[in-house]
């Protein structure tokens, strides 16, 4: 059901409005101009409504590491392959993420090798798959932003059965922000962040950044037009040299966020310096199950060394494209060697992934 | 990397889908064949919905077609197996701008099938033969021991003739022409994805499954006079596979208004829900056609007053700008590619 007003967001005269006033900015400002986002879903947005080719050559918009599946460390996905290959325990994760390759083989592949992995749509049918099976240990590899971690927090905290346990590979977007903030090659005048973190975060931990910073950012909904208007608000905030976060998608985020899932989070969770694939090390860039709930987690149930692990394969610039600093079609390996259907990296795999959306809907560059 | 060059001698589902994995699983199956054509007839390197055979000094030749069945539930909301393989052995005889007149069949069964669900397909195979006006002349059927075969496929020859002068192709696209879709895309696909087990998607969305009969009957002058340049039935791989195949054999480029394409809203929830792209989802009753840009408009209202081409619409047209791409204006005015579909996976949708 579509809600009243809603409308307005894929309307074609309303983008030729935003548009023009887009391109009246463009020209005060006389300076090129770089935006990034750190969504897939907004990645998505953009590609399939073709809005690059409307706007002026001045402005960039770049695409952020906005895809879980992407940033989740290698050695991560190691540990689960390591651990499904054991008699007793059965791997259930999100349905992209076994497809992932790591620095072997992927889930998927040890799945076809006879492992017992299984696509999993909540950690609730995990659960379910764990008092089934009361004599395997059934593993969750948990991934995902603020947004999925709620539900799985929600999990832990409901005392599940004992055979049940997490690996949490969580990782926290406003600390990635910082990173790339602080890249100074990059120069970015501006961030769209995605509203669905939001929904569950509120506005504070981008409104920390945006000031420490002085970096204009929105929060912005995942409609055509949503994402224009947010593009609009930050050129609009360079012009008038504001650096505030400002909120796109009121009609969902409250500025205070969900107050439940936040509870449920740091009851929980606890932030911790975490690697993100092909990135590096983010400090609080992720989450760890606190020791109260150790019980649920898998590293402190199972010594696995992951000892030598392998991010980036050889020709990959998956690293690269993931900070905006290469497009997908400047890789030598896109759309050769690398495809969605035998992805080399990781960006190829999801529909979130700035590769497999570029392999979609670009050629090169975008049409004229 | 090992496990790649293991997974690259393994046939996938995707290489049934209709995208560009199927052309390469297709040219592996026929690149060795000695006469791949009659005469100056049609053969199988066109790659199109059928063949021709020319007789010799006649005005007229046969086109013959031919088509496997796989569709999972056998029952889905809107048609079956039966019904299925006639309209799409029919459809693509009608698409290459022929009168069929004739179908042969081959049934092969799982062990343990029962007469009462075989006589229901049957049952709709003869009454949609009944209702083509064409008649059945042979068929062959062969029983699969348990668990070597799905419950039930079929496998159809489709027999038709026309016109030598008739020439309706994939590579007949000229450039102004414009493109007419004769109904809303992705029913069929949509609505069988939406009532298989598991999905708990409950929609009153049914198959588009029909006959485009009456769309070639009204056309008649039309076709006769090659007004029309080019025509096909999106099936696997949806409109995108076709109007990708269509640019590539005709070297064109094609340019799509999304907001002219009509589509109905389940199927954009539905695939939305399901993360696939309508563009790519088979149709079972809807023609795509590419036609003369000066008796556009005529067609299209000829179509638009037929009843399997009522929701029909001019969707674009035919440039000489970007050959071998179809380009899309998106609902916003944006411009992207339609690439060709890479194989959704979602097999036994036909």
């Amino acid at each position: 059901m579509e809600i009243p007003g809603t409308e307005l967001l894929k309307s074609k005269i309303f983008t030729e409005k935003i548009v023009k006033s887009i391109n009246r900015i463009i020209k005060d400002l006389n300076t090129p101009i770089k935006i990034m986002h750190v969504c897939g879903t907004h990645e998505h947005t953009i590609s399939k409504y073709g809005l690059r080719s409307l706007l002026p050559k001045e402005l960039e918009v770049l695409s952020g590491p906005g895809c879980p599946v992407c940033v989740c460390p290698a050695a991560d996905i190691d540990k689960a392959i390591e651990l499904g290959k054991r008699d007793d325990t059965i791997i259930t994760t999100f349905g992209d993420m076994i497809r992932v390759p790591a620095t072997n083989i992927s889930l998927a592949e040890l799945k076809a090798k006879g492992g017992d992995i299984r696509i999993v749509y909540s950690p609730h049918d995990a659960i379910k798959i764990a008092k089934e099976n009361p004599e395997k240990e059934v593993i969750f590899f948990a991934i995902g932003f603020e947004t999925t971690v709620p539900l799985i927090g929600y999990e832990i905290q409901s005392k599940p059965p004992s055979n049940f346990s997490v690996i949490c590979a969580h990782k926290l977007i406003p600390a990635a922000l910082e990173l790339l903030i602080s890249q100074s090659q990059l120069k970015i005048d501006g961030f769209i962040s995605p509203g669905h973190v939001s929904t569950i975060i509120g506005l504070k931990p981008f409104k920390l950044f945006s000031d420490a910073y002085r970096v204009p950012n929105v929060i912005a909904g995942f409609e055509p037009n949503d994402v224009l208007v947010a593009i609009l608000m930050l050129l609009k905030q360079k012009k008038e040299k504001r650096y505030e976060t400002l909120n796109e998608y009121s009609r969902v985020v409250k500025p205070e966020g969900n107050k439940k899932a936040q509870e449920i989070i740091s009851n929980v969770f606890e932030s911790i310096s975490s690697p993100w694939r092909g990135i590096g090390r983010i400090l609080d860039g992720g989450l760890k199950i606190k020791k109260e709930y150790a019980e649920y987690d898998t590293d402190k149930k199972f010594d696995i060394d992951i000892e030598k692990s392998q991010d980036i394969p050889p020709g990959c610039s998956c690293h690269l494209v993931m900070i905006g600093k290469l497009y997908p079609y400047e890789c030598k390996l896109f759309r050769k060697e690398c495809t969605p259907i035998n992805p080399i990296g990781p960006c190829m795999v999801s529909m979130e992934g700035t590769c497999s959306i570029y392999f979609k809907y670009y050629k090169e560059e975008y049409p004229k | 990397m090992s496990s790649q060059k293991e997974s690259s001698n393994i046939i996938r589902l995707a290489h049934g889908a209709g995208g560009f994995l199927q052309e390469e699983l297709i040219n592996f199956i026929i690149k060795d064949i000695a006469i791949k054509k009659i005469s100056n007839g049609i053969g199988v390197e066109e790659l199109d919905d059928g063949a021709t055979i020319p007789l010799k000094d006649y005005n007229q030749e046969i086109v013959i077609t031919t088509d496997g069945h796989t569709v999972y539930p056998i029952f889905f909301p809107g048609g079956d197996l039966g019904s299925l393989s006639v309209c799409g052995t029919v459809n693509d005889l009608l698409m290459m701008g022929a009168e069929p007149i004739a179908i042969t069949s081959v049934i092969i069964i799982e062990e343990g099938f029962k007469f009462d669900t075989l006589e229901k397909i049957i049952h709709s195979f003869n009454l949609k033969a009944k209702e083509a006006n064409i008649a059945i002349i042979a068929g062959d059927t062969k029983v699969m021991p348990n668990g070597s075969l799905n419950e039930i496929i079929m496998a159809t020859t489709g027999i038709g003739i026309k016109d030598k002068q008739i020439k309706i192709l994939d590579n007949g696209l000229k450039i102004g022409d414009k493109i007419i879709i004769t109904g809303s895309i992705g029913d069929h696909g949509t609505a069988l994805m939406a009532s298989r087990e598991g999905l708990n998607i409950s929609t009153d969305l049914k198959s588009d499954l029909g006959f485009l009969l009456e769309i070639n009957n009204i056309l008649g002058f039309e076709i006769k006079n090659n007004y029309i340049h080019a025509m096909k039935d999106p099936t696997r791989g949806g409109i995108a596979g076709n109007l990708n195949d269509w640019a590539k054999k005709s070297n064109v480029g094609i340019y799509i208004e999304e907001e002219k394409i009509p589509i109905k809203k389940q199927v954009t929830a539905i695939c939305d829900m399901l993360g696939l792209d309508p563009y790519n989802i088979a149709s079972e009753g809807r023609a795509l056609l590419s036609v003369d840009p000066q008796f556009a408009e005529v067609i299209l209202k000829k179509i638009k007053s037929t009843q399997i081409g009522k929701g029909a619409e001019i969707i674009g047209e035919v440039k000489s700008e970007n050959p071998k791409q179809v380009l899309l204006k998106t609902i916003v005015g944006g411009t992207r590619f339609i690439d060709m579909p890479l194989g959704e996976l979602i097999p036994r949708i036909c």
